[in-house]
């Protein structure tokens, strides 16, 4: 190796060629992001110098185009917040006990007819749920409970839930099916019935790949935007109920963007909107990449 | 080679500042969704009469029509509103001079569900209604439900009318539930018999119930003679004044006898 003949040197050439295309491509998306996250803090600082980041962040009041504007985007974390959350609270136990089924309990026929199932409620355009959601489930929620408006927390929470359980339940299935087969034949052999493995050994052992599932499943519900603008009714107002409307951060941002003026500070405004939309996901982000590196199962000895 | 690649680049350089321009035969329109169907049924008509002027039309917004006006993306943009003191001066600042020219009259609706027996509202009552201080429909003479309060997005051109014919400058409570467009505004009222919203008289449809609004009936003769109090005039700007194709186009909008007979079909008000 070390002379090398002719025909070495330049298959050794062609390996580093290659290295680095690979290399400029993974750069590409990087910098893609970085060009992303740039653009947005230009644009998005500027309104700093009219309102302060406590006043920002805290406020109450949410009037862009009011002389003189309310820039307080309070009740816009807060609805994104809320919906996130309750949308988790429906999505999560299902995601999971889908994902259990699945890799545990399901026969090979059943499994071949709802994973794919699964699957395409993930390929359904947000479009298409939150149109389902404006016109059927918004008047079916009215009628029933006889509430206000079906437009609300609730119904938004609902949608989103259809859009996480399929990244929850997909990702948490292949940490559940990776647990290794060992563990289970080992807590089987010990005399622990199906149930009490699943819940005691393949559960904790999973618990890492199944917390990064859940946690990329609510930055998707907090990032989606199509939804939330179509149902959730877009009240720009701290929610005090579970059916109150509420204005979450991307729908503020998509309704907005195209009617404000060109760098004035409503535009200002909308682009801060998306910083902390931005910090939010990428902090969701970083724990869920933080879980998967501190917990990770490596081979069946670290339980 | 380098040559010619730094020929292609110079073409390239000099293709995008001729965009700027307005092509011979091509014009562009960009702006306020309101205006949109205006523009569309105008220009179809336009074209058929003029095979040889290509007009390609995209809505977005007045605030994204003007933005483009200012960039010189545009030859027209359309406008719900009159163009704000800002724009002007960032308008001028790139030297194109904005020129308005008043293209139809839009004439603003409260509607409600049709199972509503409410008839008349008054201004006050609006106001009232939009600030969150009525919240029952009994207060008004209806029947005992919640009033559910629809509004537009705080930027939209229909919604700086409402606010400023209607609320008197007073801000419209943070519980109303804001819609993106006139379209939503229709669907979400049809589907809510509490609800009240507002829409332009070109979006009115059966499934949604028009209020009179101090007893006068919003319609084309009643925003012409002024007594209509929620109307305003919609709006084509161009960049300095017109010329060419665009200066045929824009005569050829507010002649009463071409244009204005498509601004009715499109469900707006003619200027005449």
């Amino acid at each position: 190796m070390e002379k090398g003949s002719k025909k070495g040197k330049s298959r050794r050439g062609r390996e580093r060629a290659i290295r680095f295309v690979f290399f400029g491509v993974a750069l590409a998306s990087i910098a893609t992001l970085g060009l992303i996250a740039l653009f947005l803090f230009v644009e998005g600082l500027p309104i700093l110098g009219k309102v302060s980041v406590t006043d920002f962040v805290f406020g109450k009041f949410w009037y862009p185009t009011d002389e003189p504007p309310d820039f307080g985007i309070f009740p816009l974390i807060m609805g994104s917040v809320c919906v996130t959350a309750v949308s988790s609270v429906i999505s999560i136990p299902l995601g999971v006990m889908t994902a259990l089924y699945l890799a545990e309990c399901a026969s090979a026929r059943g499994r071949e007819w709802v994973k794919p199932i699964v699957e395409l409620l993930a390929s359904l355009p947000s479009v298409v749920i939150g149109f389902f959601g404006m016109v059927i489930v918004a008047p079916f929620l009215q009628e029933i409970l006889d509430i206000p408006t079906g437009l609300n927390l609730f119904n938004a929470s609902l949608m989103l839930a259809f859009m996480s359980i399929p990244t929850i339940c997909s990702l948490s299935e292949d940490a559940i099916f990776s647990v290794p087969t060992e563990l289970k034949e080992a807590s089987l052999a010990l005399g622990a019935t199906h149930w009490e493995t699943i819940a005691r050994v393949i559960l904790p052992a999973s618990i890492s790949g199944i917390s990064t599932a859940v946690i990329l499943g609510m930055s998707r519900a907090m990032g989606e935007t199509m939804v939330v603008l179509m149902v959730a009714g877009g009240a720009a107002m701290i929610p005090t109920s579970l059916f109150d409307p509420v204005r979450p951060m991307p729908a503020s941002i998509a309704a907005e963007m195209a009617e404000a003026p060109f760098q004035g500070d409503h535009y200002y405004a909308l682009f801060a909107i998306a910083i902390v939309l931005f910090l939010f996901t990428l902090a969701f982000n970083l724990v869920a990449e933080h879980i998967s590196n501190k917990y990770r199962q490596v081979g069946a000895a670290t339980l | 080679m380098k040559i010619k690649g730094i020929a292609i680049m110079a073409f390239l350089v000099a293709g995008l500042f001729a965009a700027n321009m307005a092509w011979a035969g091509k014009i562009v329109i960009k702006g306020s969704t309101t205006v949109l169907p205006i523009a569309q049924k105008v220009a179809e008509a336009y074209m058929k009469q003029n095979p040889d002027i290509k007009i390609s039309i995209s809505g977005g917004g007045s605030g994204n029509g003007i933005k483009a006006l200012i960039d010189g993306s545009t030859d027209i943009a359309d406008s719900s509103r009159f163009i704000k003191g800002k724009e002007i001066k960032l308008a001028l600042k790139k030297g194109a001079y904005p020129v308005p020219f008043a293209v139809a009259y839009d004439c603003i609706v409260p509607v409600v569900h049709p199972s509503n027996s409410i008839v008349n509202i008054t201004m006050a009552q609006l106001k009232d209604i939009y600030m969150g201080k009525i919240k029952n429909w009994k207060e008004l003479g209806g029947p005992d439900r919640p009033v559910v309060v629809i509004s537009r997005d705080t930027s939209s051109g229909t919604y700086e009318v409402w606010s400023k014919k209607v609320m008197a400058k007073k801000r419209v409570y943070p519980g109303a539930l804001l819609q993106a467009s006139n379209g939503t505004i229709v669907q979400t009222v049809s589907k809510n018999k509490n609800a009240i919203g507002y829409i332009g008289i070109g979006y009115m449809n059966k499934d949604v119930k028009p209020l009179m609004v101090n007893r006068i009936v919003g319609s084309a003769a009643t925003t012409l003679n002024g007594t209509y109090p929620i109307s305003r005039p919609l709006f084509m700007f161009t960049p300095g004044w017109p010329k060419g194709d665009v200066l045929n186009f824009i005569n050829f909008v507010i002649n009463p006898n071409k244009g204005q007979k498509y601004v009715a079909e499109a469900g707006f008000v003619p200027l005449y």
